[in-house]
């Protein structure tokens, strides 16, 4: 009889435990400049997902009652969901393709369009890699495309070694993928042979690891890893915060966006609030978190255009 | 003859120490590199392991960064998951156990039960999104997870409780039928007591299952960025794979020292409730002897 109690012990001990989380978040209702409170959620990039972790940060402590909650599913797999309705917000390192502007359309979801920050495409290979210096577009796509020119370093350049090329390429989820096979592949495909993660540090540990291999993912990830990586100058540019910002390391300085419904906006007064804090506030954590901010007036236009949704 | 019978002997007696070596070796070799992990995790994150760990939410500095959010929201889930899965596991297999008729039916029912067991768990985080998610409205709630969860577990738990039934000795049952007891009180009062600790056991080690499970919640659309404790079933919440994850794949070094930390405090959370299966188990077999 005894071991029966303690089944249920287990059992009610586990609901109250509920019931007392309830309870402790209650007494934190401290005031707020406007008295707002409810939620907001949103999901998409985990390119992006850094920058707004710091904006979520920041106004968790400004605005204590709204509950900003964001996923890290991808750029594609965030505006699933914002297709599905269950997100205010969709955080993507890329623009919005046609095919989920339909989608939306056909959900009946009105959406606005912020930018948020700059981030470059960074094209890196090994440290022991001394012959690359300089590639251009061209060259990537030779390499890059699976029916292409160059498979080893020497297609490329004859005094370069002829050793077969290594590629590393974020996962097919990624707005990182799809920005760069946009931009050098067009319609050709990724070479096959090239290793997929998700997860961009796997992506760095391989590159790490192997004289021949080159692959691309964010700045920050470059940013992190410069001491053990180097990054290809296109057609001879550098990336770094100057030149990304300026858009002269084009065309892989790329604009992070986050994309904000707008029913949302006219409906919820937390989501307008917080949206117009993460304007207000993304060149600064842009720039905290290893990203390059806007120019000011990028801001400003944002701005506006959040305003002009009523 | 002699000596080819001595030769046969000493080439057994050889396979026999070579078996015994081998699979010393085996183990030893498994004990390695579970300890080369353990290492590397433990020589990682137990700098990070203090106080403010605990009491932090996720931050941009990684020194900062805490799981506070993550630890509550896990145990919040299992506070829906322990009772549910239970619940619909025990009934389950009582009722498979002990009402059902051993015919074709049940045979069937109960192969499709073993099946679900090793179907993978994305799957599960489908099905969770397609009915709790969206059907039901649920959002991606801890009742949604834990519902998610608990379905996913609860093939573990109505095998697990179907072999503790089946364990009772029948003389149990025939002895509590002989003093005139009827079905429910036999269950109740005899084969429950006696089949507890296994329940038990398989229960909590499936439990650390549904802990640990990363899939089924980035399908559901868990988010990670979360500074807030949830306030009931039906909030949003974070749970701890989903932080360390997220941690892990930071492009600075010191995300990857509180993603050991996580880890960390997620080994101490399942070996804590691995050994409350073995106090469960070894509870009850005392408990049957005396």
């Amino acid at each position: 009889m005894k071991n029966m109690k303690t089944l249920a012990t287990l059992g009610l001990a586990c609901s109250i435990f509920l019931a007392a989380c309830g309870g402790t978040e209650g007494n934190t209702s401290a005031k707020t400049s406007e008295g707002l409170s409810g939620s907001v959620a949103g999901d998409g990039s985990s390119t992006v997902a850094p920058i707004m972790e710091a904006i979520v940060e920041e106004y968790a402590q400004a605005e204590k009652d709204v509950k900003v909650s964001v996923g890290v599913s991808g750029t594609g797999g965030g505006f699933e969901k914002f297709i599905a309705g269950s997100t205010d917000f969709s955080n993507a390192s890329r623009p919005i393709k046609d095919e989920e502007k339909a989608k939306l359309d056909e959900a009946g979801v009105d959406y606005t369009e912020l930018k948020l920050a700059n981030d470059g495409l960074t094209i890196v290979v090994n440290k022991e890699n001394t012959w690359v210096d300089s590639l251009t577009v061209e060259d990537l796509a030779k390499m890059w495309a699976e029916d292409g020119t160059a498979k080893k370093w020497s297609d490329i350049n004859p005094s370069w070694p002829a050793e077969e090329i290594v590629f590393y390429s974020p996962g097919t989820d990624s707005g990182t993928y799809d920005y760069f096979n946009e931009v050098v592949l067009g319609d050709a495909d990724l070479v096959k042979s090239a290793t997929l993660s998700e997860d961009d540090n796997v992506l760095v540990t391989g590159i790490k690891g192997d004289k021949n291999a080159i692959g691309f993912f964010g700045y920050a990830y470059y940013e992190s890893n410069k001491d053990s990586l180097n990054a290809v100058l296109i057609d001879g540019v550098e990336p770094n915060a100057k030149t990304i910002e300026s858009g002269e390391y084009t065309p892989f300085s790329r604009p992070l966006f986050v994309y904000v419904s707008n029913a949302a906006l006219k409906e919820k007064k937390e989501v307008r609030n917080f949206m117009e804090y993460v304007i207000d506030n993304a060149g600064e954590m842009a720039k905290a978190v290893g990203y390059v901010q806007l120019p000011d007036a990028d801001y400003e236009e944002a701005r506006k255009t959040l305003d002009s949704v009523k | 003859m002699d000596r080819v019978l001595q030769s046969k002997i000493n080439r057994r007696l050889t396979k026999d120490s070579a078996m015994k070596w081998l699979f010393g070796a085996v183990v030893a070799a498994v004990l390695g590199i579970t300890f080369f992990l353990f290492y590397g995790i433990g020589a990682d994150g137990v700098g990070r392991l203090n106080l403010s760990f605990f009491t932090n939410f996720g931050s941009r500095f990684p020194e900062k960064a805490g799981i506070k959010a993550a630890l509550v929201g896990t145990l919040a889930l299992m506070a829906v998951v322990i009772p549910v899965s239970m619940f619909l596991g025990l009934c389950s297999a009582i009722y498979l156990e002990e009402y059902a008729k051993k015919n074709k039916w049940t045979a069937f029912i109960e192969m499709n039960i073993s099946n679900l067991a090793g179907v993978p768990s994305v799957v599960f985080g489908l099905l969770g999104l397609t009915v709790f998610v969206r059907a039901l409205l649920l959002g991606n709630s801890i009742l949604a997870a834990g519902l998610t969860m608990s379905l996913l577990i609860l093939p573990i738990i109505i095998v697990a409780s179907q072999e503790a039934l089946r364990s009772v000795p029948d003389t149990l049952r025939e002895a509590s039928y002989g003093m005139g007891a009827t079905k429910w009180q036999t269950i109740i009062h005899v084969i429950l007591p006696s089949a507890t600790g296994s329940i038990l056991t398989g229960s909590i080690l499936s439990f650390s299952r549904a802990i640990g499970e990363t899939a089924p919640l980035i399908v559901l659309g868990i988010p990670v960025i979360v500074q807030f404790l949830p306030t009931g079933p039906l909030s949003t919440f974070t749970a701890l794979p989903m932080q360390i994850y997220d941690w892990a794949k930071r492009p600075q070094p010191e995300f990857a020292d509180a993603a050991s930390a996580g880890i960390i405090v997620l080994m101490v959370l399942l070996i804590t409730m691995n050994g409350f299966a073995i106090y469960f188990r070894n509870r009850s077999e005392k408990k049957l002897k005396s």
